[in-house]
């Protein structure tokens, strides 16, 4: 009884100057990606390259873990956590209740969660605008269009791929008022972020319907969607990261979630004493999001669509036109 | 859109989305009328849609890749045969391994050899299987013409009889003097090379390369289209066309008003493939008997 009592508080010793001398010395980084992986080509990969943008400036190591399954999340969270590792950055909305318990029991260390809001006076939620950054590759989307008509592969049915469809949806409506949208979802557990064939499926649904460009917001399954539009010849909108580079020619733009910047910021604020708990929306304004403009997609690009999408980025970020978004009330007025 | 073409285009896409139930499914009935229980469908798939996918792009043609994804399928067969019938441990056991071990092993070797979250580099060109005949390629013809195939040699073939009466009085076929092990190693290799067919057909014709996870269950839909079947050839390709009906109506209908119903919930359409399954199984089916012997080890000494 007395020797486990003592060792009790040897361990909480040994804990407490582990975090002391965390919060003393240089900020130690950690990141926790999502189920789809650091090289998805998407999503994780921007913050993967936000991450070594900041060691290559700063030369501070940072740790990463790769979570296979959802039980490994709060695993990895409280392993860096009781490493002193901070800011802890979790990439993903389902990372949110792992740490929401993490975050409680380490109250000294810094979190920061992308695509989710954790109310913790230690926890840095990062969210940003997708209704605006697809408002505008559905602004080019709808100028592309011959048919008038365009699809959207969302991946798992959430309110947050709900907000990318309606988004998107506004911008084709403001470029072709009577154009039509097809929506599509393709599941609503987490595999349908990774099922390439019926991504592939849906998009030659709506091909078949008509539609000539092809959204997608699906991760993995969108790299199905991509190559079935591209070998129809048709046009597909890459997400996330710059994926007009998969099929050169064939992909019209890429909506940018600016996660590299997101990322590489909170380290930064971190390494400079900057760093403020709460809740940070990135949208036009900020540049967090964007639509990809390379030379793979340069000959699809004429004067008037960039001249149109230039001008709609301009009164988004000044406020003249408001995007709706889909999660405010989860109704879309456009769709 | 007229409705012919509209009938045209999902019977496409049906046919595309049953081939590769259809080849895991016949590897089942392969497995189990020899006495095999075989979970492990799924994982075989994935381990098939991964070498190939692998093997593709390494040498940029597409039939490489099938014998890469038939070799791999195969090494994980032996591995099923080795467990299950030299070892005589539980079939169900090794199977939900085997599994395991595709998911994992698939994603890490990936991710090691190309660094892209497990993927493997998209495949072009000679790298695909294209359209021969319809738009379809090659290896639907040749996954269609395994049901006359099966059926004719487990019906009317020396090999197929005595197969199916390992799966039914193993201890029957030993007193004639004829080997268990053999008979049942040769039905899980067979079973290999089919779910070697299907998976490649997954990554090198489908998609264009491999993905994690990107058999998405269809081993085990596969198993219940083998139930639904009763371990039969041609009522197994009835199954997997239904099945891949089912998922091509499923995607099609999504977002498309249905008369006098209006806009049906994307989930609702979703489950219903599942739902028409259970109500298949449960009302349509009848009995559905496996064979005898399916899942027991053979012990000669009994």
């Amino acid at each position: 009884m007395t020797l486990k009592a003592l060792g009790l508080a040897l361990a909480g010793m040994v804990a407490s100057t582990a975090v002391a001398l965390a919060q003393g010395a240089a900020p130690k980084p950690a990141i926790v990606y999502d189920l789809g992986g650091k090289f998805d080509k998407s999503f994780n990969e921007g913050v993967y390259t936000g991450a070594e943008r900041f060691k290559k400036e700063t030369g501070v190591e940072y740790r990463d873990f790769e979570p296979q399954n959802d039980a490994q999340r709060e695993q990895a969270l409280r392993r860096f956590a009781r490493e002193g590792f901070s800011p802890i950055l979790a990439v993903g909305f389902s990372q949110k209740s792992a740490l929401e318990k993490v975050a409680a029991e380490f109250p000294n260390l810094k979190f920061a969660i992308i695509d989710s809001v954790v109310e913790k006076p230690n926890v840095e939620s990062i969210l940003f605008k997708e209704h605006e950054g697809s408002y505008l590759v559905g602004m080019l989307a709808g100028m592309a269009s011959k048919t008038g008509k365009v699809g959207f592969v969302g991946g798992m049915d959430i309110p947050l791929i709900r907000r990318f469809a309606c988004g998107y949806a506004q911008g084709v409506k403001a470029a072709k008022k009577d154009a039509e949208v097809f929506v599509n979802m393709t599941g609503t557990t987490g595999a349908a972020w990774n099922d390439p064939v019926r991504g592939g499926e849906l998009a030659k649904g709506q091909m078949d319907r008509g539609a000539d460009v092809v959204y997608h917001a699906a991760g993995g399954t969108g790299i199905g969607v991509l190559r079935a539009v591209a070998d129809a010849g048709k046009l597909g909108i890459g997400v996330d990261s710059n994926q007009n580079g998969l099929h050169p020619g064939k992909v019209l733009t890429s909506m940018l979630k600016r996660v590299d910047n997101a990322a590489y910021s909170t380290f930064m604020d971190a390494k400079n004493n900057t760093f403020k708990a709460g809740q940070v929306t990135l949208g036009l304004k900020e540049q967090g999001v964007a639509w990809a403009d390379d030379e793979h997609n340069k000959p699809l690009i004429t004067a008037d669509m960039r001249k149109a999408v230039d001008q709609a980025t301009a009164d988004i970020a000044s406020g003249k036109v408001q995007v709706h978004d889909f999660m405010s009330d989860n109704k879309c007025p456009a769709l | 859109m007229d409705a012919l073409s509209s009938v045209l285009v999902v019977l496409d896409s049906t046919l595309r989305l049953s081939i590769p139930l259809l080849c895991a499914c016949l590897a089942g009935l392969w497995s189990e009328r020899s006495g095999v229980v075989d979970i492990g469908l799924e994982g075989k798939l994935l381990a098939a849609a991964f070498a190939a996918g692998a093997a593709a792009h390494l040498t940029g043609s597409a039939w490489m890749g099938l014998l890469a994804g038939i070799g791999a399928s195969v090494a994980l067969a032996l591995v099923h045969g080795f467990a299950s019938i030299t070892q005589r441990g539980n079939q169900i056991v090794s199977g939900v391994a085997i599994n395991m071990l595709a998911a994992g092993l698939t994603a890490t070797i990936g991710n090691a050899w190309y660094g892209q979250g497990g993927r493997t580099p998209p495949l072009e060109g000679a790298g695909r299987f294209e359209g021969v005949l319809l738009g379809h390629s090659a290896l639907v013809y040749i996954a269609l013409a395994m049901v006359p195939v099966t059926a004719f040699v487990l019906a009317r073939t020396r090999f197929g009889l005595r197969l199916r009466a390992v799966g039914e009085k193993p201890a029957a076929v030993d007193t004639a003097g004829i080997s268990v092990t053999a008979l049942r190693y040769a039905a899980v290799v067979v079973a290999g090379v089919l779910c070697g067919l299907g998976g490649t057909y997954l990554a090198a014709a489908l998609s264009a390369g491999f993905l994690p996870g990107m058999t998405a269950g269809r081993g085990f839909i596969a198993l219940a289209a083998l139930i639904f079947a009763k371990w039969r050839a041609w009522p197994a390709l009835g199954a997997c066309l239904l099945f891949g009906f089912l998922e091509a109506m499923s995607i099609r209908l999504q977002g498309v008003p249905l008369p006098g119903i209006g806009e049906v919930p994307v989930q609702a359409i979703q489950a219903m493939p599942y739902v028409i399954t259970v109500l298949l199984l449960a009302g349509f089916g009848g009995r559905a008997i496996p064979p005898r012997a399916a899942g027991v080890p053979y012990v000669k000494e009994r």
